[in-house]
Order: structure tokens, then C-alpha cells, then sequence
């Protein structure tokens, strides 16, 4: 059964059709490659999926269940996890408080609880070793560079159990070595049977490390096909409109 | 291990040193105790009992209000409302004590009307998406407006049976001479600065002045703690206004004119940064006390009053301009 079905979606911004009529399925463990033009509608989706807006038609299953959310904690707590365009990051914040940010660790009991800073460094700083990631959870975002505050992003990832992780464009920005440990973190996630969208605009990432990839175009999926049976040729023929549309 | 463990303290004690230095409010106090040892030296009439007495009770009007004002300013926000929802507070204050009803009548409904008011602000920022520059600044002729009408635009000196209770709340000293407005002060303060560091809803300030759509991604419930913020903002307008008609024995519609601009000072020089993001409860009353000392020392010293203005409006300029500099040093 797949983890994730997206049924006929479509997100209206009043006369921008942002979405049209999307539909495909996610398995647990599988990894898909989500790629498009600029502007085709991927963040978009990826916001549905994290429960930041809600589809103007269509509908989401999980695990055969019907799926509605209305805030971003919803899709948490069903062990959806985010990894945002751009990062989501606040640079006046240290790295500890972005991990934690909107689920901040608190400690004492009913009314008289406070932020529990101690547990929260402390998770973050096992985070980022696993992570192989030379963050310290103590520095302020400010002052770090592009893949530590990737690893920042991506640590919010590994706080729960998550059963999907979806990553709006992780690799932007980061040297090579980076982005090698960033594909072999999902390929740990598609061991664990988690299952991962990758968004990005870089052909040789998705071609590494997906197993299927689905291809959008002003709104709608011209293409849902496993990885061994395209190119990276036909992928850029869709994504330009070059190729009208593949099965 | 042991070396790591002595390298960490090592690093501790000298970022603590350098952390203290790259904060304003260290300087700021720096001015404010240079400012004082100077004064005290250079007249008589400074480091007497009596002026002492009243510099710390005049700054804690302003500084109150500030502690509220930061908070907004962290959320990247601004309040220009601050100086009318006070003269309003107090004036309804005045009228329901003045119409026979008990100080804890009076109180309730003048922190009330502060409630309401932050909320209607906070709304129309929060859910209709309005500057809070333009909703506030219509609020700011709106509340005085309602002050006159409240109160005719008449003077209220009487007020009722709780007459004394309001006057000795507002202008006694209850404990060991210290005068009661600074007292509530402190209290505010603790309170200002544990909620700021030590609660949700605190780290969830600065999250939004410090990337607000980062906020609203990662579930912080922004729109919630706006409104919030700027109803805490007029509260602490309000609770100014109640001390200061207690001090004071008598409202009048002028009251609090110009304040916002004060308030501004105080909480730009305490370090709060109008682009959101930074500030401090502690920072907030360093720098209404550094305006309060410059205002006193301009009659001490013999200048003239009208200068007042000109010294405010300079110090918010320096502050922003302090700040310019600093970031241009450590570019991003
Ligand atoms: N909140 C919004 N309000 C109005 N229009 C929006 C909103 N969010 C996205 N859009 C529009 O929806 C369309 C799809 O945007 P989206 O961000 O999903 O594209 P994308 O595929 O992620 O592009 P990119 O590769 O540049 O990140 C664009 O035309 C965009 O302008
Ligand atoms: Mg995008």
C-alpha cells in the first residue's frame, strides 16, 4: 500500500493555477525525483504536503486514510517531514533553536514549563554528528556557512520518526562533498523505509539517487516514470516542454 | 579530555568578556553610570535624595511601556498607539472611580479597554495584513480622541471613594522608601525578561522578527502571537497609565503626548533593532533611564527644555546609525 496517495490536487492563488489535476503515489522506501521549471508548481506541492496549505480540489491518503491538515504540526505528527526552499531558517536565532523550531523541548510541569535548553543542545549536537556536520548547536545561524545551515534544515528532519521526508531543493548552494553526504543521508532514510521526494534542478542528483522520477510543468505532471527507463536527455525535453508528454 | 574541558572554560571566559562588549546595553549602562558620576560631581543638586528619587520614578513610565514596545519590536513590528492608549486608560480610570465605582472596578475596566484595543490592532495587522505603522498611527487618534470624549476634555482630579487607595497605589512607597512605580517596574521587567527567554511563546518572538515566513513554515502560530504582542504592548500602556494617574492626582487629555516617541528611544537605545529580531527586557530600562538622566541633567545644567526634543530625536538616529555600523563591520 503505498504511504502517500495524491488524488486529482489542484491549488488556485486566484487566477494562478499554481496546481492542476495532480495525482501520483509515493511507497514506503521509495525515493522520487520531483522536477520542474521554475515556477512549475513544486513547492507548491511540497506545501500541501506539509500541511501549510490546503488543496483547492483533490484530496491526500495516507496508508489508505484520508488525509486533512490544517497546520504544518498536523503533518508532523503523521511523521511528515520538511525540508524547506531556501531552508526556513531565522539567522538571529542559534542552531539548537532553528532545529527545534515550532516543537522547542520544554521541561516542568502544566502551566510552569520553560524551554529546556540543555536537552535541546544536547539533541541537536547528536544530530549534527550524525549528520557528519561540523555545526555547533550553540552558534547563532548568522554566522554559518551554506552547508552548515543546510545541516540545520535537515536535522529538523531526524527529530521523530518520520515516514516521509521531502526535500525542497537540498543541494542548492553546497559544495560537492556536501551534497554526496546530503544523497547518502536520503539513501540511509530509503534503508530505514522512509520514503523521500526530491526536488532539484541538478539532473545528476536525481539521477543517482532516485528510483522514479515525476516531472511538472505549469502545474501539471507530464511525466511519472521509473528512473531506468528515462535519460536525462527526455527529463530535460518535459521539464522544457521540448517533450509534450510521456506515460 | 581534561585540556578540552579547560580549552571550553577558556573559550567561556573570553566569549563572555567579547559577548558583553558587542552588547549595546553594556554601553549604554556604561553611559548611564558615566553620566551620573558626572552629573554628580558637576552639580549640587544631582546626587541629592530628593532628584535621585525623582529621576528613577519619572523613568518608569516610559520604561514600562518599553518593556511592552520591545516585544513588539522583536516581532519586527512597531506600536505609535502607546502614548493614547495610556492617556485613554487612564481616563477611564478617572471617570469610572470619579462615578462612584471601586479602584478594582477602575482598574479592570482600564486594563480591559488596554486589551481590546491591542486586540483590534493586532488583528488588523495579524489577519487583514495592515502595516502596523499605518494601524497604529490611526489608533493613536482614535484612543485620545475617545480620552476626550470619555472625559468631556475636562481635567478629573476626584475620584470617588477609592480616592486615597488610587493616590497612595500610584504614589506611595510601600516598601523601604522605594517609590511604587519603580517597583512595579522591576516586577515587570523580571517578568518581561523570563517570558523573553524562557517560554514558547518568547522564542517564538524572535523567530518571527527573525524570518517570518521561516516562522509560519515550521508551524510557529504567528498570526495568534502578533495579536498577542500588540495586546501586550497596549496592556503595558495601560498599566503605565493607572501608576502615573495615581502619581500624578489628576488626568488630563495631554497626557502621554508624544510618548511613543520616548518609548521608541528608549527600547532603539536598549539595543532593539526596528528591523526585528533583537532585543532585551534589560535593554528596554537601561535605555529609558539613559533619556530620563539626559532630560534631568538639561535642567540641572541649565539648558533649556525645548532641547529636549532635538536630544530624543538624535539619540534614536545614533542608535540605528550604531547599529548600521556595527553590521557593516561583520559583513554577511
Ligand atoms: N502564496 C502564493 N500566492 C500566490 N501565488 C503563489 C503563491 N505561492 C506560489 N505561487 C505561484 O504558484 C506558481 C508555482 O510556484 P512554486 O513556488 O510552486 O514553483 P516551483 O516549482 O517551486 O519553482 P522554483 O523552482 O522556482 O522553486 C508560481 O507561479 C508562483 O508565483
Ligand atoms: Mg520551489
Amino acid at each position: 500500500m503505498p504511504v502517500l496517495e495524491i488524488s486529482n490536487v489542484s491549488k488556485h492563488f486566484g487566477a494562478i493555477h499554481a496546481l492542476n489535476d495532480v495525482s501520483f503515489s509515493l511507497e514506503p522506501g521509495e525515493v522520487i525525483g520531483l522536477m520542474g521549471d521554475n515556477g512549475a508548481g513544486k513547492s507548491t506541492l511540497v506545501k500541501i504536503i506539509a500541511g501549510n496549505f490546503r488543496p483547492t480540489h483533490g484530496s491526500l491518503k495516507m496508508d489508505g486514510r484520508e488525509l486533512v491538515m490544517h497546520k504544518p504540526v498536523e503533518a508532523r505528527q503523521h511523521g511528515i517531514e520538511i525540508v524547506h526552499q531556501h531552508l526556513a531558517l531565522c539567522d538571529n536565532l542559534t542552531a539548537a533553536a532553528n532545529v527545534f523550531l515550532g516543537r522547542e523541548l520544554r521541561k516542568g510541569v502544566g502551566p510552569f514549563r520553560v524551554l529546556d535548553y540543555g536537552a535541546m543542545y544536547k539533541r541537536a549536537g547528536e544530530l549534527f554528528k550524525e549528520l557528519k556536520s561540523e555545526t555547533r548547536p550553540r552558534d547563532l545561524v548568522k554566522q554559518m556557512s551554506g552547508g552548515q545551515r543546510q545541516a540545520v534544515a535537515i536535522a529538523r528532519t531526524r527529530l521523530s520518526d518520520a515516514k516521509i521526508v521531502l526535500m525542497d531543493e537540498p543541494t542548492a548552494a553546497i559544495s560537492v562533498r556536501q551534497v554526496a553526504e546530503v544523497l547518502n543521508l536520503i539513501r540511509h532514510l530509503r534503508d530505514q523505509g522512509i520514503a523521500v521526494v526530491l526536488i532539484s534542478h541538478r539532473m545528476p542528483d536525481v539521477f543517482t539517487v532516485c528510483d522514479r522520477v515525476v516531472v511538472l510543468r505549469r502545474g501539471r505532471k507530464v511525466a511519472d516514470r521509473p528512473i531506468a527507463l528515462s535519460s536525462p536527455e527526455e527529463v530535460t525535453g518535459l521539464i522544457t516542454g521540448a517533450i509534450e508528454q510521456v506515460a | 579530555m581534561a585540556t578540552t574541558i579547560d580549552d571550553h572554560i577558556g573559550q567561556r571566559q573570553h566569549s563572555l568578556l567579547s559577548w558583553l562588549t558587542s552588547r549595546q546595553t553594556f554601553w549604554v549602562l556604561i553611559a548611564v553610570i558615566l553620566a551620573c558620576a558626572f552629573l554628580s560631581f558637576a552639580t549640587d543638586s544631582f546626587a541629592t535624595s530628593n532628584n535621585l528619587f525623582n529621576v528613577t520614578r519619572n523613568f518608569t513610565f516610559v520604561a514600562v511601556i518599553a518593556l511592552g514596545m520591545t516585544i513588539v519590536i522583536i516581532t519586527g513590528g512597531i506600536d505609535l498607539s502607546v502614548g493614547s492608549v495610556l492617556c485613554l486608560c487612564s481616563m477611564v480610570l478617572a471617570v469610572t472611580m470619579h462615578a462612584g465605582y471601586s479602584i478594582e472596578v477602575g482598574i479592570a475596566a482600564s486594563l480591559g479597554t488596554a486589551l481590546i484595543i491591542g486586540a483590534v490592532n493586532g488583528v488588523l495587522i495579524a489577519y487583514v495584513g495592515m502595516p502596523p505603522f499605518v494601524v497604529t498611527l490611526g489608533m493613536l487618534s482614535i484612543a485620545r480622541s475617545l480620552a476626550m470624549v470619555a472625559s468631556n476634555n475636562t481635567v478629573v482630579y476626584q475620584f470617588g471613594p477609592d480616592h486615597d487607595k488610587l493616590l497612595a497605589l500610584g504614589g506611595g512607597h510601600f516598601f523601604f522608601g522605594i517609590a511604587n512605580p519603580v517597583i512595579y517596574m522591576v516586577v515587570l521587567t523580571l517578568i518581561t525578561a523570563f517570558v523573553l527567554r524562557w517560554t514558547r511563546f518568547g522564542r517564538h518572538v524572535y523567530a518571527i522578527g527573525g524570518n517570518e515566513n521561516a516562522a509560519v513554515l515550521t508551524g510557529v502560530p504567528v498570526k495568534q502571537i502578533k495579536v498577542a504582542v500588540y495586546m501586550i504592548s497596549s496592556l503595558s500602556a495601560g498599566i503605565a497609565g493607572v501608576i502615573e494617574t495615581g502619581w500624578l492626582g489628576a488626568v488630563t487629555t495631554n497626557l502621554g503626548t508624544g510618548m511613543e516617541l520616548q518609548v521608541i528611544a528608549a527600547t532603539v537605545i536598549g539595543g532593539a533593532n526596528l528591523a526585528g529580531g533583537v532585543g532585551t527586557a534589560f535593554g528596554a530600562i537601561v535605555g529609558a533611564a539613559l533619556i530620563e538622566i539626559i532630560r534631568n541633567s538639561l535642567g540641572l545644567l541649565g539648558i533649556n527644555a525645548f532641547w529636549q526634543g532635538a536630544f530624543i530625536g538624535s539619540f534614536i538616529i545614533v542608535a540605528v546609525l550604531f547599529d548600521r555600523i556595527k553590521n557593516l563591520r561583520q559583513p554577511s
